[in-house]
């Protein structure tokens, strides 16, 4: 380091960074295998020079010094390539003499993350570890009266509806009248939720597809997948597995080209089609595919030019209210596949989704509502965006669904809810309390990362580059050398093992309560909570 | 677990008959309540089926009150029941003043009204009445309908017959439902006590009905005003049978689709299956998941028992041409008509519903995979 170095007010040190790197002289074998696998090159192979000095105890003794050289790793301190603790490094050492170790006061990079005048875009997480869901309980437990049911060994039908549901004396009118039904898809309550097309890498991908694959063909679980904005690929268009995607339109319709123009050659219908409103972590926000990630494949499924970024708009531009938006849309969505494919709109939670929900009690063509809370993760959202924006999805859900209990309405419009369903892993627990509070099932798109592909990120801000398509597991990136590491058949198998965890822990707690041909959908008064506060809020118990 | 008994039967029997079967199943319940429900009446109220009938529990200032309103509409008294009680109850049975089965004669203003409005009006009144009642507690109203007879108490169900002298000549009736309490999820309250009754359609239920809130919800928002109370969780079988035959128009059959709708694969092949899916769907917040074993009775005087999906509570069937009874244990079966052909007794499974009809020569059974008689 020069004596003269320059110190500008942004110079930072390793100490102002939020991960520095540990690193053993005594254990390093000088692989260079830490350095090779780190995405965004906050360590590199250094010649460190040291100066040592040998005085002679003796008075008349010469003393000497000298120089001497050795190698090892350097961590950078430019804030464009900060460590971001993601922990390659030490899955790659074979020594185990490296590893990131988060600061131990708050960082200093925060304050010059923003060069060039553009305030950090993160992926995924809030760094909030807190979840009002994980506080619920499920108090309601059948002892005597009704005793328990036996989770392993009781029929259960865990299935939920997702499509317009006509009331009773309706639907037996049209029945007899022969009239037009709203289609219905009774599938999992548990969706993978929206994750951009061109978000997730190509294996990444496939993984989730086959796994689902396997889940509906061979293990009969209805579970479905949304393929989030950005479109789809055209074989998986043509092809009879199209029946378990959920295909969406956002506002910047990418890849809606390539949709539509496979449509005749359709073998089976979507499940469903989601317009996207609203995203949970960035609402007001439009997607963005960030220009790292639209190589050639993406470019041409997205019909878009390659190497550039790819912003949706906040809301679709050419419609005038939500009121119209929502009418023109679903019922545009209608008439692509002849009223045989639910169509329903995703916004972000927020003390304005009751509006729309009340505008969709009066669309008859209206399939459901997908609220998605604050805790929705999402790749390239502003800082201020994630840390601010947005509503929790536990209030949202329960206002929304109340709401439709006073219109006698509660079994017509499902609702379905996202935003921090497993954020601190307890999946089953916080889908069964999204569901009590009134949700007809769940979407998660986070911990099927985690939990399929190996996410690293965590609530302690812990690599959060989703966006920039440095992905270090090869889950969120467009990069062969860095998707490579990703194997879609290990992906496929993750997503069963998950799926079929979820699905007895869900009966854990379903068959204490006494249910298990239908969802309890609504049944609050099994649910709990340790705070006053929170339980008038919800109308639920307050329990201590 | 509450012990229930029903007994269908060509001559009036006193609703001692069904006290006593609960007597036998006493081990079955706790002794905190009863309830009886006679319908298809005897004695002096035959000759007078179409004149609505009141019941309920009053206190000396409640039954004045009760007189001045139902005057003020003009309803005449045309005859009444009234059972003084002892001043000492017995232990577990709480001090009343009148407990009160009065028939009137519809006031005049009504006689422009068809059948079903004046029944409607019924409806409203007997709210009204409870609605009075519960502000000022002198009046506890359980039905006002032609035909129908309800006394509920709280105590030992032998010892409330006793005790209310039930075993008079006055007191007949060819339908009797009775229930014997044990231990309930909420509050004790009369109102809370089996069976239910509205408009014609009266169940009573042997277990614990887990989806209570949502199906509770779900009926009080259809917009009838006779979907109310809600003490019970068990109120809304009542309700929802209610619904599936009145406002869906179907018959017995259906009320077990809407309870407890086949399995998909069962549906799949079931020669209705495009209706009985469209009725999942459409109903699925009346879907019942809890053991539960409800006994009811039919606008029609047919008496019915099915069964929740699961089967967890037992009931059997039973009797012989001219009478039929349905209870929870076989015992109680015995006490009641022992001279019957036992191996003919039906322990209605979990796609079962039985029915006894109003002629009460045989049991039919109608499986939930058979084809449903057509919409009407």
């Amino acid at each position: 380091m020069p004596s003269n170095r320059p110190v500008t007010p942004s110079t930072l040190s390793v100490k102002d960074l939020p991960w520095q790197i540990s690193w053993q002289k005594d254990k390093c074998s000088l692989c260079g295998s830490c350095t090779a696998v780190c995405p965004v090159n906050a360590i590199e192979l250094g010649v460190f020079r040291k100066r040592y000095i040998h005085a002679d105890i003796k008075p008349a003794g010469s003393s000497s010094t000298g120089y001497d050289i050795f190698y090892g790793i350097r961590q950078k301190t430019d804030p464009a390539y900060a460590c971001i603790g993601c922990g390659m490094c030490s899955m790659v050492c074979p020594n185990d003499c490296i590893m990131p170790l988060k600061s131990d006061e708050a960082d200093k990079l925060r304050f010059h993350i923003d060069r060039g005048g553009q305030p950090r875009r993160r992926g995924g997480r809030r760094n909030n570890g807190a979840s009002l869901l994980d506080r619920i309980k499920f108090i309601r437990i059948s002892m005597l009266t009704d005793p328990a049911l036996d989770a392993g060994r009781h029929e259960f039908e865990i299935r939920t509806l997702l499509g317009r549901v006509l009331p009773p004396e309706e639907s037996l009118r049209h029945f007899k009248e022969n009239g037009w039904v709203p289609p219905i898809r009774e599938i999992y309550p548990l969706i993978i939720g929206a994750m951009s097309f061109g978000a997730l890498s190509p294996n990444m991908w496939e993984g989730l597809q086959m796994g689902v694959a396997y889940l509906n063909e061979t293990l009969g679980m209805p579970v479905r997948i949304c393929t989030g904005e950005g479109g789809c690929p055209p074989r998986l268009l043509r092809s009879r597995f199209l029946k378990y995607v959920i295909l969406q339109i956002a506002s910047g319709y990418f890849g809606w080209d390539e949709i539509i123009h496979a449509i005749p050659e359709m073998k089976v219908d979507p499940c469903a089609v989601e317009i996207k409103y609203g995203q949970g972590a960035k609402p007001g926000d439009g997607g963005l595919l960030m220009w790292y990630k639209v190589n050639k494949l993406i470019a041409a499924i997205r019909g878009v030019p390659e190497g550039v970024s790819l912003p949706s708009p906040p809301t679709h531009q050419t419609k005038y209210s939500i009121e119209e938006a929502v009418a023109k849309m679903i019922q545009s969505m209608y008439m692509a596949w002849g009223f045989r494919v639910p169509v329903y709109p995703k916004i972000s939670a927020s003390s304005t989704a009751l509006a729309v929900l009340n505008n969709l009690t009066r669309n008859p063509y209206a399939s459901g509502l997908l609220i998605d809370g604050e805790d929705g993760g999402t790749g390239a959202a502003y800082n201020v965006s994630m840390n601010h924006m947005g509503y929790p999805i536990a209030g949202n859900v329960r206002d929304c669904y109340l709401n439709l209990v006073r219109l006698g309405k509660q079994n017509e419009i499902p609702i379905f809810a996202g935003g921090g369903v497993g954020k601190n892993g307890n999946l089953a627990a916080n889908a069964a309390a999204l569901i009590m509070l009134g949700a007809s099932g769940v979407v998660t798109g986070k911990y099927v990362m985690q939990a399929a592909a190996g996410c690293l990120g965590s609530e302690g801000d812990r690599c959060n580059i989703c966006n920039i398509g440095l992905c270090p597991k090869g889950i969120t990136s467009q990069d062969p050398r860095l998707y490579r590491r990703l194997d879609p058949e290990q992906v496929a198998q993750r997503v069963v093992d998950f799926y079929l965890g979820f699905d007895t822990e869900i009966r854990k707690i379903f068959a204490p309560l006494g249910r298990s041909t239908s969802l309890p959908i609504g049944m609050s008064d099994a649910l709990g909570v340790d705070d006053r506060d929170i339980a008038d809020r919800l109308q639920i118990q307050y329990v201590v | 677990m509450c012990r229930l008994f029903a007994i269908t039967s060509k001559e009036p029997l006193s609703p001692m008959v069904a006290v006593e079967a609960l007597d036998v199943m006493r081990e079955g319940h706790d002794g905190s309540g009863v309830g009886l429900f006679l319908r298809d009446l005897g004695g002096p109220f035959e000759e007078m089926k179409d004149a609505p009938i009141l019941s309920g529990i009053f206190t000396e200032s409640g039954l004045k009150r009760l007189d001045a309103f139902m005057m003020n509409l003009g309803f005449m008294t045309k005859y009444k029941l009234t059972i003084k009680v002892p001043k000492a109850p017995p232990p577990g049975v709480p001090k009343r003043d009148i407990y009160l089965i009065r028939a009137y004669e519809y006031p005049e203003e009504w006689d422009e009204m068809t059948e079903t409005e004046k029944l409607r009006k019924l409806v409203h009144l007997r709210l009204t009445l409870r609605g009075m009642g519960e502000e000022k507690e002198d009046m506890i109203v359980f039905s006002l309908w032609p035909d129908a007879v309800m006394i509920k108490e709280i105590g030992d169900p032998m010892r409330v017959a006793n005790h209310l002298k039930l075993d008079r000549k006055e007191l007949k009736a060819r339908i009797i439902m009775a229930q014997g309490r044990q231990n309930t999820n909420y509050a004790i309250n009369l109102y809370a006590c089996h069976p239910f009754f509205l408009e014609g359609f009266s169940t009573m239920t042997n277990g614990e009905n887990t989806a209570f809130v949502p199906i509770k919800e779900y009926l009080s928002s259809r917009g009838f005003e006779g979907y109310t109370g809600y003490q019970s969780d068990s109120e809304v079988f009542t309700h929802i049978l209610h619904y599936t035959l009145k406002n869906l128009g179907f018959g017995i059959e259906g009320y077990k689709h809407v309870i407890t709708p086949l399995a998909d694969e069962d549906l799949e092949a079931h020669p209705n299956a495009a209706l009985l899916k469209a009725l999942k769907h459409s109903c699925r917040r009346m879907i019942i998941d809890g053991p539960n074993c409800v006994i009811g009775s039919l606008t029609d005087h047919s008496l019915f028992m099915v069964q929740d999906r699961k089967k967890l509570r037992p009931g059997v069937v039973g009797g012989k041409p001219g009478t039929f009874a349905f209870s929870s244990e076989i015992c109680g079966l015995d006490a009641a008509i022992p001279d019957r052909d036992k191996t003919k007794d039906f322990q209605p499974m979990y796609l079962d519903t039985a029915i006894v009809g109003p002629d009460r020569q045989e049991v039919r059974i109608c499986r939930q995979t058979d084809p449903l008689p057509p919409l009407h």
